[in-house]
């Protein structure tokens, strides 16, 4: 019982992160927000079909990645409070601009 | 342009800031002008190296490889920087007495010189490459306005390496008595911001559990995208939101850190005789 207890209680360390994806085209992003639930860490995945690089920056969730033309990239957000989490494409921040909303 | 500008800016910012400083605290180390020139350079090559290759770095470890290269590369530059204020602390009494005895000391200053030029290389590669990825992609790109996008990169840049000599010269007029318990104490925390940021990224890529996030907010009194912000979080390593994770990483290379300046700096028996 005990060690079934623990085993539990340990379970929420090991589970795998559920998984979302973006996109980047002309600069944008696609979905430009996108819904996750809240209290639980996520896997993004941004798939930048541009030719040129881009920066996914966002204070709000404190992340920063830089994603090759042409290239994926993977970040782990969260757990979030429910609530909106602006993001940017820094090299492109007139265009590229999206928000996770944690429900 | 302005938008270009103030990315540049930020850019280079840290990378300036962090030389100022260094050059200040060593100003009185024989050849420490060249060293950190050397850093400098090998720093640019770097990035262009870094810049050319992320698609690679960052395919590396299933989609981490970015986050585990920026955390080792701040990694190795919080332990120069624990060596390099470490080593000043033992050295700063005589350095502020007199360079030439110490200039005699040639074994003992390469190797000090030798980590200025892995701390100023790595700064400048980090934050290099980022600014060489994305003034190569307004290069590539055939929108328009380009010319005007890069003269305000450039204007970004020359911002950058101006508040970082401003710093330089500033502290270069603080009086010998408190000069090199400044430095230190800059270089402390220089250190301990690169830690949290170490910190930062391996959360992002989930190698560290991030303890609470955030264990504060203050993005509404001190946002870093402001210029107050950009400069505490270049300076100290402020962040508005950061993870409790990332104060435990702040907090150990600041004792770490400290308690080594003390140790080495502790008066010895024999000096005591005297």
């Amino acid at each position: 019982m005990k060690r079934l207890l623990s085993i539990a209680l340990l379970l929420p360390l090991v589970a795998h992160a559920a998984d979302y994806m973006l996109a980047i085209r002309d600069h944008r992003f696609l979905p430009a927000e996108l819904a996750i639930p809240s209290g639980t860490k996520v896997r993004l995945t941004i798939e930048n079909r541009d030719d040129t690089p881009e920066e996914f920056d966002s204070y709000s969730l404190n992340r920063e990645k830089v994603i090759a033309g042409r290239g994926t990239a993977t970040i782990f957000i969260g757990p979030l409070a429910p609530g909106r989490y602006p993001f940017i494409g820094e090299f492109h921040e007139a265009t590229a601009q999206g928000a996770i909303i944690a429900q | 342009m302005l938008a270009t500008a103030i990315i540049v800016f930020r850019e280079v910012l840290e990378a300036s800031l962090i030389i100022g400083i260094l050059a200040a605290a060593t100003r009185s180390v024989p050849n420490s002008k060249r060293w950190l020139g050397a850093g400098l350079l090998a720093g640019l090559a770097g990035s262009a190296v870094v810049a050319a290759s992320t698609d690679f770095i960052g395919s590396l470890a299933s989609g981490i490889g970015q986050e585990i290269f920026n955390a080792t590369v701040l990694g190795v530059a919080v332990l120069m920087l624990a060596w390099h204020n470490i080593w000043m602390s033992s050295h700063g009494a005589a350095l502020a007495k007199s360079a030439k005895s110490v200039g005699r000391n040639i074994s003992d200053g390469t190797s000090e010189c030798s980590a200025l030029l892995v701390i100023v290389g790595l700064a400048v590669l980090r934050e290099g490459s980022e600014t060489v990825l994305f003034l190569y992609g307004i290069a590539a790109s055939n929108e328009g306005g380009q010319s005007a996008m890069l003269l305000g990169g450039l204007f970004g840049m020359l911002a950058g390496i101006a508040v970082g000599y401003l710093f330089y010269a500033g502290l270069l007029r603080v009086p010998m008595r408190w000069f090199f318990a400044s430095t230190g104490m800059l270089v402390l925390l220089l250190a301990a911001g690169m830690a949290s940021q170490a910190a930062h990224f391996l959360i992002q890529a989930d190698l560290l559990p991030s303890l609470a996030a955030p264990l504060w907010d203050t993005s509404a009194i001190l946002p870093e995208s402001g210029l107050p912000g950009m400069l505490l979080h270049s300076l100290i390593g402020y962040d508005s939101r950061p993870a409790g994770m990332q104060i435990v990483f702040y907090l150990t290379a600041l004792v770490a850190i400290w308690t080594g300046m003390k140790w080495v700096a502790r008066p010895r028996p024999s000096a005591a005789q005297q």
